[in-house]
This record gives C-alpha cells, sequence and structure tokens, in this order.
C-alpha cells in the first residue's frame, strides 16, 4: 500500500512569489501591539507565531511580503521568519481552500478507519491529499495525532473539528459543508457533554 | 472501580469551566490562597512529600523539578505549562483544559509562588484553538476576580498566566524545545545540561511542567501531601488520567488511581474490545513506549508498575489492538508519524526515521527482503541513545517493540510477499466511533 506523498511536508514548502505588499488591518496591528506586551520588551521574537497566525487569517496564506511584514513588527530579519514558518505545519505557504479538511492518520484514528476516510474525501473531490479542489472550497490534507484519539476518525477543518467521521459518512459531510459550512462540524463533543 | 474521581469528578456538567462553577463545587482558589499562607519552600516541600510525579511521560518528581529551580539569581524565572499534548494516544490534557480550566490556572499560580515565578505560560498546541477560546476567556475572569494580576488576595504576589499557542509540532512537547518555540525560533532541543531549572526560558530559570501535574498541585495544598500519596501505590501517589483508545468500545479518559490494572482499564473502565474480538497487544503509554501482550494485563497501570513489566506508563494513553492488526502495518504507521514529527536537529533521528519508514513501508508492501530485518534493527540502535532528547528513542521502539514480540509477522511478510492480515479488516472494519 502506497501513501499520497505528503505534499506540505515541510522540507518541500516553496516560498511563495513576492505580490502584493502586505501590512497588517489596523484591527490586527492592535492584536499584535496587545500580545507583544505578553513578553519581556527585548523578547519579541516570542509573538512570531502569533504574527503569523495574524498574516494567515488575514490573507489566507502567509506569502514573502507577509513574511517581511513580521519580520519588521518583531525586529528580526526575513530569513528568521522564514525559518520558522517553514518549520510548523500549521502555517500555509501557499494559497488553501476555504474548508481545510486535515484528517488524521495516526495510530489510534487508522484503526478505527481514516485511511478509508481519505479516500472516501478524495474521491468526493477528485483531489489528492495535499491538493486543493478546483474551486478553491476545499483542500484535502493528512495530518498527525490531534489529541483526541476517543472520537477517531477525527477531521479538523480550519479551526474547528468534526469527530467521529465514518468512511461511510464522507461524502455527505462534505454536501453538508457546501450547505451548511461550520455548521456542519460536529465541534468538540466535551463542549456539549 | 470504588475510586472517586478528583480531577475530572464535574466535567460532564455543561457549566463546569465556569468560575462560578469552580468557586461553588471545587473549592474554587482556596488552595492559591492556603498556599500564600505558607512559605514557598514550604509549598515545595510539601509537593515533594506528596511524592507527586509529572504526568507529561517522564514520571519526574515535580517537587524536585521545582526545587532544582536556581534561587539565587537576579533574573527572572519562569513556569511554562506543557500543554502541546500531541504524544499518539494522549488526549487527557484537552479534558482538563475545556471542562475544569480553573484547575491550571490556580496550579499555575501556585507553582510560580513556589519558585518565586511571576509569569507562567501555558504553551497549548495550535490544533487546540476551541480550547485554547475558553482558557484565554476563563483566564479574564480570573484576572477580573483578583485570583490573578497585582498583589493576589493582598499577600503582595503578583501573577500573571498567558497562552501561548504552537503552530503544529510534536518536537514543542520536548521541555527545552518548547522553550525555544516560545522563545520564537523553530522547536528543536537544546544540548543538555544545562536544564532548564538553571537556563530556561530567555535564559532563565525556568520549571516546565504537564497540564495533569500543574492540576494536581491545587489538590495537594488543599488536602495534604499524604491524602495525595494514599490515592495510589508507593510513590505512584495521587489521581491519574488514562486515554483508553482504540480498539475499544467505549474509548475516553478515565480517572483512577494507578493501583488499576491494565485489564481493569480495558475491560471494565473501557468496555472491553469492540465486536468482542481477541485482545492482540496494548500500547500503554502513547505510541513511544513498548508494547504490552495480553498476558501482562494485570500489571497495575503505575509508573513503577508497567515498567517493571518493561514498558512504559508514559503519557498514559493507551491504545487498544484487537487481533485485526497488522504488526508491520502498525509500525509503519508510527514510523510516518515520527518521519513527520522529527525536528531535524540529530541526524540519527532525522535520517534513521525516514530509512525506518521506507524499510517498513517496503515490507508492508511484499517487496521486503530477508536482510530488512536485520537493518530495521540495525538503523533503530544507532537511532536510540544518538539524540539530544528522547524523540529518537521514541521513534525506535515501535519498531523494536513490535520485532521483538512479533518477529513472526515480519518474516511472514517476507516469506509470502504480501501484508499476512487483510486489509480490508482496517479499512472496511466497523467503525465505532460513529456510534455515538
Amino acid at each position: 500500500m502506497e501513501y499520497a506523498p505528503a505534499r506540505f511536508h515541510r522540507s518541500e514548502r516553496k516560498l511563495a512569489e513576492p505580490g502584493e505588499p502586505f501590512t497588517y488591518t489596523p484591527e490586527n496591528q492592535a492584536k499584535f501591539d496587545q500580545v507583544v506586551t505578553r513578553y519581556p520588551p527585548d523578547r519579541r521574537k516570542s509573538a512570531i507565531l502569533y504574527a503569523l497566525y495574524l498574516v494567515q487569517n488575514q490573507q489566507g496564506y502567509i506569502t514573502a511580503a507577509g513574511m517581511r511584514h513580521v519580520a519588521e513588527q518583531i525586529g528580526c530579519t526575513a530569513a528568521e521568519v522564514e525559518d520558522v514558518v517553514s518549520y510548523y505545519t500549521m502555517f500555509y505557504t501557499r494559497p488553501v481552500g476555504k474548508y481545510v479538511l486535515n484528517v488524521c492518520r495516526t495510530l489510534s484514528c487508522a484503526l478505527l478507519g481514516a485511511e478509508r476516510v481519505t479516500d472516501e474525501l478524495s474521491e468526493k473531490l477528485g483531489i489528492k491529499p495535499g491538493e486543493t479542489d478546483p474551486s478553491g472550497t476545499f483542500t484535502l490534507m493528512e495530518v498527525e495525532c490531534l489529541g483526541a484519539c476517543d472520537r477517531a476518525p477525527i477531521v479538523m477543518v480550519n479551526d474547528d473539528w468534526h469527530e467521529g467521521l465514518t468512511p461511510d459518512q464522507c461524502s455527505k459531510f462534505v454536501d453538508e459543508i457546501r450547505a451548511r459550512g461550520q455548521a456542519a462540524f460536529s465541534g468538540c463533543h466535551l463542549k456539549k457533554e | 472501580m470504588s475510586y472517586q474521581p478528583v480531577l475530572t469528578s464535574h466535567v460532564s456538567e455543561p457549566s463546569s469551566y465556569t468560575l462560578d462553577f469552580y468557586m461553588k463545587h471545587l473549592r474554587g482558589y482556596e488552595g492559591l490562597r492556603m498556599a500564600l499562607t505558607l512559605k514557598p519552600n514550604d509549598v515545595i516541600e510539601q509537593v515533594k512529600a506528596s511524592g507527586l510525579r509529572g504526568r507529561g511521560g517522564a514520571g519526574f518528581p515535580t517537587g524536585m523539578k521545582w526545587q532544582f529551580v536556581l534561587k539565587d539569581t537576579p533574573k527572572p524565572k519562569y513556569i511554562c505549562c506543557n500543554a502541546d499534548e500531541s504524544e499518539p494516544g494522549t488526549f487527557k490534557d484537552h479534558v482538563l483544559m475545556e471542562r475544569n480550566p480553573h484547575l491550571l490556572i490556580e496550579g499555575c499560580a501556585i507553582a510560580c509562588y513556589a519558585i518565586g515565578a511571576k509569569i507562567a505560560y501555558i504553551y497549548i498546541r495550535g490544533e487546540f484553538f476551541h480550547v485554547q477560546q475558553i482558557l484565554e476567556a476563563e483566564i479574564e475572569k480570573a484576572y477580573k476576580a483578583g485570583y490573578l494580576g497585582k498583589n493576589i488576595f493582598g499577600s503582595g504576589f503578583d501573577c500573571d498566566v498567558f497562552v501561548h499557542r504552537g503552530a503544529g509540532a510534536y518536537e514543542a512537547g520536548e521541555e527545552t524545545a518548547l522553550i525555544e518555540s516560545l522563545e520564537g525560533k523553530r522547536a528543536q532541543p537544546r544540548l543538555k545540561p544545562p536544564f532548564p531549572a538553571v537556563e530556561g526560558l530567555y535564559n532563565c530559570p525556568t520549571a516546565v511542567n504537564n497540564v495533569e501535574t500543574l492540576c494536581n498541585v491545587p489538590l495537594i495544598v488543599l488536602n495534604g501531601a499524604e491524602w495525595f500519596a494514599a490515592l495510589g501505590p508507593e510513590k505512584n501517589g495521587g489521581p491519574k488520567l488514562f486515554c483508553v483508545s482504540g480498539h475499544v468500545k467505549n474509548p475516553g479518559v478515565y480517572e483512577a488511581s494507578m493501583h488499576t490494572t491494565l485489564r481493569e482499564l480495558v475491560y471494565d473502565y473501557a468496555g472491553g474490545i469492540r465486536g468482542d474480538r481477541q485482545l492482540k497487544a496494548i500500547i500503554p503509554g502513547g505510541s513511544s513506549v513498548p508494547l504490552m501482550l495480553p498476558n501482562q494485563l494485570d500489571t497495575p497501570a503505575s509508573f513503577d508498575g508497567i515498567q517493571k513489566a518493561g514498558s512504559l506508563l508514559g503519557s498514559a494513553g493507551l491504545i487498544v489492538l484487537d487481533d485485526t492488526v497488522c504488526m508491520v502495518w502498525l509500525a509503519m504507521n508510527l514510523l510516518h508519524f515520527y518521519r513527520h514529527e522529527s525536528c531535524g536537529k540529530c541526524t540519527p533521528c532525522r535520517e534513521g526515521c525516514d530509512w525506518l519508514y521506507k524499510l517498513l513501508q517496503r515490507l508492508e508492501r511484499g517487496e521486503g527482503r530477508e536482510k530488512d530485518l536485520d537493518l530495521l534493527f540495525g538503523v533503530s540502535n544507532n537511532i536510540i541513545g544518538k539524540t539530544l532528547c528522547a524523540f529518537g528513542d521514541a521513534a525506535a521502539t515501535p519498531v523494536l517493540s513490535t520485532m521483538k514480540l512479533f518477529r513472526h509477522e515480519y518474516e511472514a511478510h517476507v516469506r509470502e510477499g504480501r501484508c499476512t492480515l487483510p486489509a480490508d479488516w482496517r479499512r472496511k472494519g466497523e467503525v465505532l466511533a460513529g456510534a455515538h
């Protein structure tokens, strides 16, 4: 059995082409200025992950211009920012779909059918893991353990969760997202109990 | 099963995460109030006397960890709470933070007081965004109520608790890698010594503690060290959260004492094997520990009990495997994880994990050769003990452990040129989680 290559494996990431200039919206700038005060004044670099999340939330992914902006905010070089971006799996350096379906593929989820969840989603959407569908609505990804093994198989959709997604529900799940957006996600069961 | 939960006693109630609930039902912030009347060193002594051992995986005594934190220094000190729960099979801190966040916040404040720190950073994994939102909202409430901030309870003690969101890195769960990540760098481990207790965050003395560890601290201060120690076997005192997942009827987080055996956890708490199939093996402490066999089920699930049986309690993530699981596939699945998560700092781990994964993939595909088994063994042994952190040992363990206990399956893969267990069992099997 062959796994599809992980296209977003960190070593294969490419820096996006320089595009439009980037600056934070006033709202995001205010958020950054507030969070950076949590760290000692000479340790602004601690806020780098937060700064990058702001870029990603504003732009959908992180461009070279976004990295340079973060470098200015932090007071470090753009290379240092890229060093960080290229390490962490939750930062995207190229455009992703509106909904990023992150299917957990590690042991507990795999024992309960996660491989088939990926297959079914892949067939339904007509894309392989790591790809985005032509309409830009969905990106399919395989990720490692999400830390909710009791509700396997788990899918993280952007910052939300959908728990206990069985292979036979996959097709309906995609339709549900198309129809109802975020409301289609089960969320975390702990919230409801 | 007569054990009464103390950490998760009220987690099933809808409002259990609120400050009101915590104050009303769980003697909220009384532990902190009591700790502030003691000398910091007495708090450390009390935690030492309780025998509390770190719940993150290593089981190191928490009181000693705090005692090692350098006291005679003009530098600030820090508490880092490790909430980067990423070990496959582990999901206990998730419950604590989402359903009982004030216990953690109180634990952070007491820990700060004990070591002389003014700031605690809770490093939470990026995937727990929904948990982070709850945690941050509750921290805000604790500030408003005067349990955090300046001059808490008029004692002159100041304490800040901040949540720091990670961005997807298993390695950030290693304490020095966590510190690196908090400093805004790649999550890669540091050479030890110096240990974080001497030079940690921002080169200042730091204690890094797991979420569950810190949640136990208010209980120890409130109820006393003897009460805590008496909850479990000698040197394995206190409540423990066990995460049971895999092929069981009722996967979930169960709180029990460490007197509990693996059999009770699998068959009583988690309801037994789904479909009443045969149990094949158990991973008792997250994916990084050696497997255990059905004839070891009567082992007490304590740090020492499991260690004596040849494995480790680790993060207490029990992954239960029934007879449909191919052990070569299992090792391959886990090595895919380790290959992906290796931080790349040490060559044996960075290169070795990739090698192991490729070899296992070849075997599972049916293209394995006789000598591949020796090669697997050799590569694994060239990772173990040759890396800066425990990740290398963890990555080689699934291979060495499955090869030791199920070598015949590896040999059968080579001999028959195929996976000897039908993959359909795994891929088409009934999926339990969908039933709820």
